[in-house]
């Protein structure tokens, strides 16, 4: 027990030192790719503050700013700040970036975890009828949905899901998180995942047939392993194999390419986010992105690094946790 | 077909080929996976397997002796076709008596630890699925191979070599089979727990039960068994007692069986020429006609017929 405890402190440890040196990656390429931008931040603040000011004025904001002074000069400012918890003030909506991110992330947080789950359930579930009939009728068929879901661009199909659930069929509101007109304190969880709902199934719709279609090819190695065939010869029934043997040994590569999913996820929200009005990181990033608003689209890349990095980890970890193989491996790792 | 009395499991003529995709004519993409072909791997096998007794099926790697195995069972893939006549117990083996009999009636022991389930722990998949088994069985059997008290508690990755084989026979051991096919039991264990092994493949045949022992090993075979069958290219050329092996190669019948003992190392170690056919290069007639000293123009035209020759069977024209 004091040896696995150790271990997974060693675990977190590991990972803690790669994520804090892959943010730091992702800061120092990020900062020079907004750098090489065409972007004039100041050009965009004034846009934003909507009154003319003088050129006397603007370099005044442009020294207190230091825009001229030296990149490397300009990106240790920013990281200091940053350190102490300051990511600066969006142009955009005039308050400090981590406020917003702190706001939007649970909004993303849910919609993406409602998609991450849906897809999951949904794509393990139909992997696995599509390796019980392999190259049959359902099989083909329920192929051939993968295929084309998974080369249909995300914003068109969320633009269709648009047009026919809410505009023809009026089943759900056609955008934002809350009813249009209630105040915040007001809006009823019920409403929220009505709301919810169209733009999680969008962004499931996306990443579950890699899932459907990596769980089938799985179980069909799993059941033509030898195994199975001692299994069946053992007696054991088609279901009773899959229940038995496939299950368990299918679940694991599963879980590692769902917890995988999770930078995909976070670009697909982008595009559903965009296409539903939804007010998370990902309408808020390609607002960022489209205004220039240079603190807020820094701020959002760093912490989606961090996110899928937290993703992964967990993939990692629970993976330690529930296949004894690898738990048996890395403990002779650690103790060697 | 003609049935004999008292046989547990009786093979007329068992022949089990493969559907398979060939690479076509010139390798052109345009015929690359058009062309089908039948793959034969069991050719006109015959066997006879009584109540009490312990047959061994000797070969060498390749002649299909797997496949064998899987085929009376009835788990061979969709892609193979089976011809010929099973009877279990004087009744036709069909394929839902099949599924009823395997892990009751029937039993096999795997080859390899890799015929267990990597995920599961050993106790629960030496007691299968069926949950009727009382774990008491299975721990007087762990107890009687020596096995340690945690092994129920391992997973298959963990356990040694020696283990593995352990725990393989006891899968079969703990069913009630009156049919145990253990195919290369033996390979890996130590001679105490191999002696152990068949000394329990013994006893079960002393209260009634046959045991088929697939094996490469004709030493091992000739030591334990009761008769033998010599496996070559897919076909039984001979069934013939064990102690027929021990008289010397007069007391055989088939030629190859015979070519066989010659090369054992304590009998001259003296080879023949050529190689044992593969499926799909199978030869017109007899299957070892091209090896055959005596070989006739009969042999390349027809697959001879089985005879009954000292109490022994043999697929020969000739009393060689």
């Amino acid at each position: 027990m004091k040896e696995a405890l150790k271990r997974i402190v060693r675990i977190f440890v590991t990972y803690s030192i790669r994520t804090i040196s892959l943010l730091f990656a992702v800061s120092v390429i990020s900062f020079v790719l907004v750098s090489a931008s065409p972007i004039d931040p100041v050009q965009q603040y004034l846009i934003g503050l909507g009154t003319a000011v003088s050129p006397q004025q603007r370099a005044e904001i442009e020294a207190y700013w230091g825009v001229n002074k030296p990149p490397i000069e300009r990106y240790l400012g920013w990281l200091s700040e940053a350190l102490h918890g300051n990511l600066g003030e969006s142009a955009l909506y005039r308050r400090p970036v981590a406020t917003i991110i702190g706001e939007r992330f649970w909004n993303s947080l849910a919609l993406m975890f409602c998609a991450w789950l849906l897809s999951g359930v949904i794509g393990f579930g139909l992997g696995c009828v599509m390796g019980m009939y392999q190259d049959q009728w359902a099989d083909k068929i329920l192929k051939k949905c993968c295929y084309i879901l998974s080369s249909v661009p995300v914003f068109w199909l969320g633009l269709v899901l648009l047009l026919v659930f809410c505009v023809w069929l009026k089943w759900f509101p056609i955008g934002f998180s809350t009813p249009i007109g209630v105040r915040s304190e007001d809006v009823t969880f019920g409403q929220r995942m009505h709301h919810l709902i169209l733009p999680a199934f969008t962004l499931s719709l996306m990443s579950f047939s890699n899932i459907a279609l990596h769980t089938r090819q799985k179980l069909i190695d799993v059941l033509s392993s030898e195994y199975v065939l001692f299994a069946r010869a053992r007696g054991e029934g088609k279901w009773t194999v899959l229940c038995r043997h496939g299950l368990r040994n299918i679940l694991f590569p599963a879980l590692t390419l769902q917890f995988a999913s999770f930078a995909e996820l976070f670009g697909g929200s982008v595009m559903a986010e965009n296409v539903f009005s939804y007010p998370g990181l990902g309408s808020a990033v390609s607002a960022a992105g489209l205004n220039g608003d240079v603190p807020l689209l820094l701020g959002i890349t760093l912490f989606s690094a961090l996110f899928v990095c937290v993703g992964n980890m967990i993939a990692n970890l629970l993976y330690g946790v529930i296949d004894p193989q690898v738990r048996a491996f890395s403990a002779q790792n650690y103790r060697s | 077909m003609e049935q004999k009395n008292g046989t547990l499991l009786e093979i007329h003529d068992l022949s089990v080929s493969f559907q398979m995709y060939e690479h076509g004519i010139g390798n052109s993409n345009l015929y690359r996976g058009l062309k089908q072909t039948d793959l034969q791997v069991i050719s006109d096998l015959h066997l006879t397997v009584y109540p009490g007794e312990i047959v061994a099926v000797a070969g060498s790697s390749g002649s299909g002796k797997s496949v064998f195995a899987s085929a009376i069972l009835g788990i061979l893939p969709d892609n193979a076709t089976v011809r010929g006549h099973l009877h279990y117990k004087g009744e036709e083996l069909t394929a839902a008596r099949q599924r009823q009999l395997r892990g009751t009636e029937i039993a096999l022991v795997p080859q390899s630890v890799a015929f267990l389930d990597p995920l599961m722990k050993v106790g629960a998949q030496v007691d299968g699925h069926r949950k009727s088994q009382p774990t008491e069985k299975r721990r007087s059997l762990f107890r009687r191979f020596d096995l340690p008290d945690k092994t129920p508690q391992l997973y298959p990755f963990e356990l040694s070599g020696g283990m593995a084989r352990r725990v393989l026979v006891s899968t079969a051991f703990i069913t009630d089979a009156q049919l145990i096919i253990a195919d290369e039991p033996t390979p890996g264990m130590g001679l105490e727990q191999a002696l152990e092994a068949l000394r329990l493949f013994r006893e079960m045949a002393e209260e009634g039960k046959a045991v088929i022992l697939i094996t490469h090993d004709i030493d091992l075979a000739i030591a334990f068994a009761d008769r033998v069958a010599v496996f070559y290219a897919g076909t039984t050329v001979e069934t013939a007692f064990a102690s027929d092996f021990k008289n010397g190669s007069d007391a055989l019948r088939h030629p190859y069986s015979k070519a066989l003992w010659n090369a054992l190392p304590q009998n001259g170690f003296v080879p023949i020429e050529g190689f044992q056919p593969y499926a799909g290069n199978l030869p017109k007639g007899c299957l070892f006609a091209p090896r055959c000293p005596y070989k006739k123009a009969q042999c390349t035209a027809d697959v001879p017929p089985i005879r009954e020759v000292r109490g022994g069977e043999v697929r020969c024209y000739y009393d060689v």
